[in-house]
């Protein structure tokens, strides 16, 4: 199916394809809007997300570059500086790496060091993650690289919806952003058409996907996003039979950072567990729980703890569900979240 | 049983006839660098040509000698002097038309300033007030580089997107020997050649990176001859005739500019000076070496070519070298001048808009000035009743 051939009314739509409409309505709506990598035109990138558009638009709005990472990235900065919006494809999360260079020397602080007048609307669009049975290089959750470096903003979204709005808004914006998709969601439906887009906040706001129904009792906050937002409902579901009452962070950007939904959350439910596939050495979530820690200390009645991926480069597919955080290890740490000890009369459970 | 073991039943039809795709000849440079200047060719460079590259020349090489004066007195962190090489800047920045682009490396400061940048704004990076002191649009001069080759790619897509919107803008990148070596060289002109982008590269090769000799850094014949690869042309020139030089990246800028795709252009030079003010030359090549190019010096290859054809007399000399020193003069005046800074700039251009984080940094420094600003005062305050 063609972007183009999704229908008004809502139905069953994938994120793939919420993600290949919202490039499609970018380009349709500004004609500075440029689609470029390796793989994008003819196939419409390996996974299909650019289907299309080389057809629609024309090879040179939706080019087909040659196969080097860091030239698809350098010669990006050269068209934003003209006055073009490129959205690159780094075709896996490994694949970008080539592509370092140019992206933290001079993508992210291209604005910084002009003072302000060469800022360079980028979209950097990096399949990420693990769980589709991928071969070494094609799993890698390389979030923290990204987000340890000032001038980019670092989005992943969970869902179709989010998908769309949040390409939408990456693409708009004058800042460069590294847009993680997270590539086993791909495939993942939500009743959902493109002509009704449902409103998503600006990139920067987080959102609460489960409320925890009885604050104060046996709740708990999971942080999270991208890949391990469905994991950490699913948990939060089994979560009931424990009596736990679990919220559901879904972090949607992580540069820039929201701490006042994560806050607001925990405030509410005095603990938190931080879920991501990436490392947890280094990753993400030191830095998230430290952020809990220093502002919300007080209300705290457990240890933030982290369910992150091992401290290994990623392992090989037939071994990667030992590696990848799942229900299970979601609930152990919410097991050890010290319920006994702070038990008090009139909590649910 | 496999294939192998049974002759006959797998018949291979033999595969398409390979043939290169052109013709490598024309893209191969010529065995020796294109000189001008000393030639019978010289004749027809234009008098007006000529006498303006002088002029620009005896004025770099005066700026050269300021900036790196400037070093010793600390008014600028680092200089790397393009002395010896101001054939290449001069002729760089000359043969654009004011719609191009230029994309420099961190030795090219004198290119821009010829190109039309202030001085001191182009020195901004180097004494390290800002990044970048100028508006790139300005002038249309990308910042001033420092990682190796990574300014390449960025002409290449600039050049691209220009000729996508129907624009007449041709993009020259300037790139040392050491450059070369990089990736991002090689993907540059890889990107450059296959989308035929008008853009040129010009290879100031000086001999050295930093301290490696280019025996050292690449076995290629010359450097020129890396464009064959790409299916674009190579040129060879000699860096320190500055008509050459010209003539040939106008050649290369013109073709560029007629849809002719990109050019690699090799200009052979030598950096008369260290790197940088804090590198010791002397480690690694020889005081005969660098009388032999200083021998060869481009102020002197042009001098001798306006005395030939009689275009330039003492009183002219005087006059240009005059008008370097005041050049130089009230460079060093303004550079003498402290920059004003306002610290919260740290946080202004980060991002669009400030990010939370970013706004309770700006208010934490914001306070800690503030402090500071009132200690300043009260400790004069004390110092004026003693």
């Amino acid at each position: 199916m063609t972007a183009t051939a999704v229908e008004t009314a809502r139905k069953p739509a994938t994120m793939a394809q919420a993600l290949g409409r919202a490039m499609r309505d970018a380009m349709a709506a500004d004609p500075t809007v440029h689609v470029m990598g390796e793989d994008v035109g003819t196939l419409g990138g390996v996974f299909r997300i650019t289907d299309g558009l080389a057809k629609e638009f024309g090879d040179d709005r939706c080019t087909d570059t040659p196969l080097a990472e860091a030239g698809i990235l350098g010669t990006a900065v050269g068209m934003a500086m003209y006055g073009l919006r490129p959205v690159v494809e780094m075709q896996f999360d490994a694949f970008a790496y080539p592509a370092f260079e140019q992206l933290i020397s001079h993508v992210a602080r291209m604005r910084n060091r002009t003072r302000g007048a060469m800022p360079l609307p980028i979209t950097v669009r990096v399949p990420y993650g693990g769980g589709i049975g991928g071969v070494e290089h094609h799993s890698d959750s390389s979030e923290a690289y990204y987000m340890a470096t000032p001038g980019l903003h670092v989005v992943t979204p969970a869902t179709v919806a989010d998908a769309y709005g949040l390409l939408r808004a990456a693409i708009a914006s004058d800042d460069p952003v590294v847009f993680l998709e997270p590539k086993r969601l791909y495939w993942s439906k939500a009743d959902w058409s493109p002509d009704h887009p449902e409103e998503v906040a600006p990139i920067g706001r987080a959102v609460v996907r489960r409320r925890a129904s009885v604050p104060g009792g046996r709740a708990a906050t999971l942080v999270t996003y991208g890949p391990s937002v469905p994991v950490c409902l699913e948990a939060a579901e089994a979560a009931r039979a424990e009596g736990w009452d679990l919220e559901v962070v879904d972090l949607r950007s992580l540069v820039p950072f929201d701490d006042e939904t994560v806050c607001a959350s925990v405030r509410r439910t005095g603990r938190a567990v931080i879920v991501h596939e990436s490392t947890g050495f280094g990753g993400p979530g030191g830095e998230i729980a430290a952020r809990i820690t220093e502002r919300c200390f007080h209300h705290l009645e457990a240890p933030v703890l982290r369910v992150a991926g091992f401290d290994i480069p990623y392992p090989p597919p037939m071994l990667e569900r030992h590696h990848l955080p799942g229900v299970d290890r979601v609930l152990d740490a919410v097991a050890r979240l010290q319920w006994e000890s702070d038990w008090t009369e009139g909590s649910v459970g | 049983m496999t294939v192998l073991e049974q002759p006959g039943a797998y018949r291979p039809t033999p595969p398409p006839a390979w043939r290169p795709r052109v013709d490598a000849a024309p893209l191969l440079p010529d065995a020796e660098p294109y000189r001008l200047l000393g030639t019978s060719a010289a004749d027809d460079v234009s008098p007006d040509l000529l006498t303006r590259l002088y002029a620009e020349l005896v004025r770099g090489r005066r700026y050269n000698t300021q900036a790196t004066a400037l070093t010793r007195q600390g008014r600028l962190a680092v200089y790397p002097s393009s002395t010896g090489q101001e054939a290449c800047q001069v002729a760089a920045a000359l043969v654009l038309e004011e719609q191009d682009w230029l994309f420099p490396s961190y030795r090219d400061t004198l290119a821009a300033v010829v190109r039309g940048l202030d001085p001191v704004q182009a020195l901004t990076l180097l004494r390290g007030d800002w990044h970048t002191g100028y508006d790139p649009h300005e002038h249309r001069v990308a910042p001033l580089c420092t990682p190796l080759a990574t300014q390449l790619p960025h002409a290449v897509g600039l050049a691209h997107a220009a000729r996508l919107k129907g624009d007449d803008v041709v993009a020259l990148a300037l790139v040392g020997d050491g450059g070369t070596s990089e990736g991002d060289f090689h993907e540059a002109l890889n990107f450059a050649a296959v989308w035929q982008a008008p853009v040129v590269f010009l290879v100031q090769n000086n001999g050295f990176a930093i301290s490696v000799p280019l025996a050292k850094q690449t076995a290629a014949p010359s450097l020129a001859h890396k464009a064959v690869g790409y299916g674009m042309p190579g040129r060879l020139v000699d860096g320190n005739d500055a008509a050459a030089v010209h003539q040939v990246l106008g050649e290369a800028v013109r073709r560029a500019r007629e849809g002719g795709g990109p050019t690699l252009v090799e200009a052979i030079t030598y950096r008369v000076d260290a790197h940088t003010n804090a590198d010791d030359a002397t480690r690694y090549r020889s005081d005969k070496e660098l009388e032999a190019w200083r021998g060869h010096d481009p102020i002197d290859l042009i001098t001798a070519e306006l005395r030939r054809r009689d275009l330039i007399d003492d009183d002219r000399v005087e006059a240009i070298r005059q008008d370097a020193e005041a050049m130089a003069a009230a460079l060093r005046e303004r550079m003498n001048e402290d920059p004003v800074l306002d610290p919260m700039d740290l946080f202004e251009h980060v991002y669009a808009e400030k990010t939370d984080q970013l706004r309770e940094q700006a208010a934490q420094l914001r306070a800690e000035l503030d402090a500071e600003g009132q200690e300043d005062r009260e400790n004069e305050a004390q110092e004026g009743t003693r």
